[in-house]
């Protein structure tokens, strides 16, 4: 019984990790290597060629598109636990006539289909001039209904008497959500933006369409994009997909646990 | 100075205390929600009615004139005569065909190695974020990569199946229903671990004491996994059920960058025919239909999902 749990755990686990090897090794490769017959499971004569061609492409700026990527993820995150923590904040703690109605509605979208928003969405970010704009990736997304419902069901698990002893020393509202509940919320805000984070990153129609221009591009479209331009230069492709997957990887490898936590969690109260 | 102001606040608000506890300061919750509220209000609500609004007229992105048409784009797509009606719909049943088949096996896989790790055993983390992983990578890396994996000439997939005694040419990405299998593969490798870890923590959450009396009355793993497990995991398997319907009839990166729709139009998708007329070829009110089409569509499935869910309770009560 033991035996077999570790037998096909261990299948499993091959079968995940051994395409991201190769994808790996492939970078490595010279080109005419890289789409060789049999395939070589490790270079022959590994090579630089692959990244220093993409790094330095005017049509495919990698590099660019990296920093557009990280700018983008990063300033997403910091807007959508800003503003969700904010308002979970006042659906937490507040009373205030309307209570129910604001979260019933933030609620009621979870269930919305995203494809709803698609064509709506991208006319009003044309009217508001954000088109080929990193903007246009960054502030749509941001009102992140599951960050309100996580951080409104962090809040209230809190300990109320902190805050009030904290009122009784003469903090007034801003003051006990700055300086005493965001403190003690960091575990739950280090999860919300890290999920923020990858599913910008990661996020892939909407930048395909909003984004036109070359040095626009986030990691992501600009991978479609590198694979019209390079049809079947593997070499180039894997380079560009381990350009793409290392940062996530690294930043997964460090904080698999708030990742996991997070998304656990998605499911026990949604 | 600093220290005055801190005495002169403390001393009134300290007396002030009892009302104050009550905290019924609307305008400070109001301002606390503003911000969010504002990009909810612009960018989720208002767009639901605006593309009711859009999927009203001729709407063209690039030209000033937009006429109103009234039903007319949905007419069109539900007219067997119109030009949009057999594109549409076709990529209506690729988007059907690829959520009747991967939503099964994004419930049962995932469920059975959520099984497997739910027990204490070395490795259990390692497993489990292993897992995981692939799910981090986005839509495109995933797609980049098993595009040259699963390519019919050079692609390690052919390679390891002719190695093993199995066909060793077979055409994944450009043949029907191979094209099929190897989307709903793919996307069974990168999500797996998505509904694992939401499964593993929902069985954690089933009673170990009712596993024990189970087991004093002398059910077999079969019958503890049918009348312990599956009852108290039902809220989070109707979950993952809806998330992964949505997640599947939203299919668009895996056949926009693996197949690009092909062969044909038979893999292309109903998000995709959306985002290509609409944003590609800027028939926005067009498209705007075939959304709310493709939404009703779905709410009408998730409907029916939920009911055969209830019915099924019922009976066994």
């Amino acid at each position: 019984m033991k035996a077999l749990r570790y037998a096909t755990l261990g299948l499993l686990t091959l079968l995940f990790v051994s395409p991201l090897l190769f994808m790996i090794s492939t970078s490595f490769k010279t080109r005419v290597e890289s789409s060789r017959t049999p395939p070589t499971l490790f270079p022959e004569e590994p090579t630089l060629q692959a990244y220093a061609h993409i790094l330095t492409a005017a049509d495919t700026p990698v590099f660019r598109w990296f920093l557009n990527s990280m700018f983008a993820a990063t300033a997403n995150a910091v807007l959508v636990v800003a503003t969700a923590a904010l308002a979970a904040y006042a659906l937490a703690r507040m009373e205030f006539r309307g209570r129910k109605v604001v979260f019933g509605l933030i609620v009621a979208t979870l269930f919305v289909p995203p494809v709803i928003l698609v064509i709506p969405n991208y006319e009003i970010v044309g009217r508001l001039f954000w088109l080929d704009t990193l903007t246009a990736v960054i502030v749509p997304t941001a009102a992140n209904a599951f960050g309100v419902f996580f951080l409104r069901q962090f809040f209230i698990g809190l300990p109320k008497e902190l805050e009030e002893s904290a009122y009784l020393d003469g903090a007034n509202t801003w003051q006990v959500f700055a300086k005493v509940v965001l403190p003690l919320s960091r575990p739950a805000l280090a999860t919300l933006a890290l999920l923020a984070f990858l599913t910008n990153w990661n996020d892939f129609l909407w930048p395909v369409y909003v984004l036109f221009s070359p040095e626009m591009q986030t990691l992501q479209a600009g991978l479609s994009t590198l694979q019209s331009a390079n049809n079947v230069r593997y070499d180039l492709l894997m380079a560009g997909a381990v350009i793409a997957s290392v940062p996530v990887l690294i930043l997964y490898a460090f904080a698999q646990r708030f990742v996991i936590e997070g998304v656990s969690r998605s499911g026990l109260k949604g | 100075m600093a220290t005055t102001t801190a005495t002169t606040a403390t001393a009134p608000s300290a007396a002030a205390a009892p009302p104050r506890q009550r905290r019924t300061n609307q305008p400070i919750a109001w301002l606390f929600l503003a911000p969010y509220l504002v990009l909810f209000g612009v960018f989720v609500l208002l767009p639901i009615v605006f593309g009711l609004w859009i999927s009203l007229h001729s709407w063209d992105f690039t030209l000033p004139g937009k006429p109103f048409v009234g039903l007319e784009n949905y007419t069109a797509l539900l007219d067997p005569s119109s030009v949009s009606f057999d594109p549409f719909w076709g990529s209506m049943r690729a988007t059907g065909i690829f959520t009747l088949f991967s939503v099964p096996l994004l419930i049962v896989v995932p469920l059975g190695v959520a099984l497997a790790m739910n027990q204490r055993f070395p490795g259990r983390n390692l497993f489990r974020s292993i897992f995981f992983a692939p799910y981090v990578l986005g839509v495109a890396v995933v797609g980049v990569l098993w595009r040259f994996l699963l390519d019919a000439n050079i692609g390690l997939v052919n390679h390891v199946m002719g190695t093993l005694g199995l066909p060793d040419a077979t055409p994944w990405l450009s043949s029907v229903p191979e094209a099929w299998v190897a989307l709903v593969g793919v996307t069974v490798w990168w999500t797996l671990g998505f509904n694992a870890v939401i499964f593993l923590a929902g069985l954690q959450d089933v009673p170990r004491e009712l596993y024990e009396a189970a087991e004093v009355d002398g059910a077999g793993a079969w019958s503890r996994f049918r009348h312990v497990t599956l009852p108290g995991l039902r809220p989070v398997l109707m979950f993952v059920l809806m998330v992964t319907i949505i997640a599947s009839a939203n299919m668009f990166g895996q056949s926009f960058i693996m197949t690009n729709g092909q062969p044909g139009q038979e893999t292309r998708t109903a998000i995709f025919y959306i985002a290509e007329t609409g944003l590609q070829n800027f028939q926005m009110g067009s498209a705007a239909a075939a959304s709310w089409i493709l939404t009703l569509a779905l709410m009408l499935t998730s409907v029916v999902v939920f009911w055969l869910f209830r019915e099924r309770d019922g009976s066994k009560a």
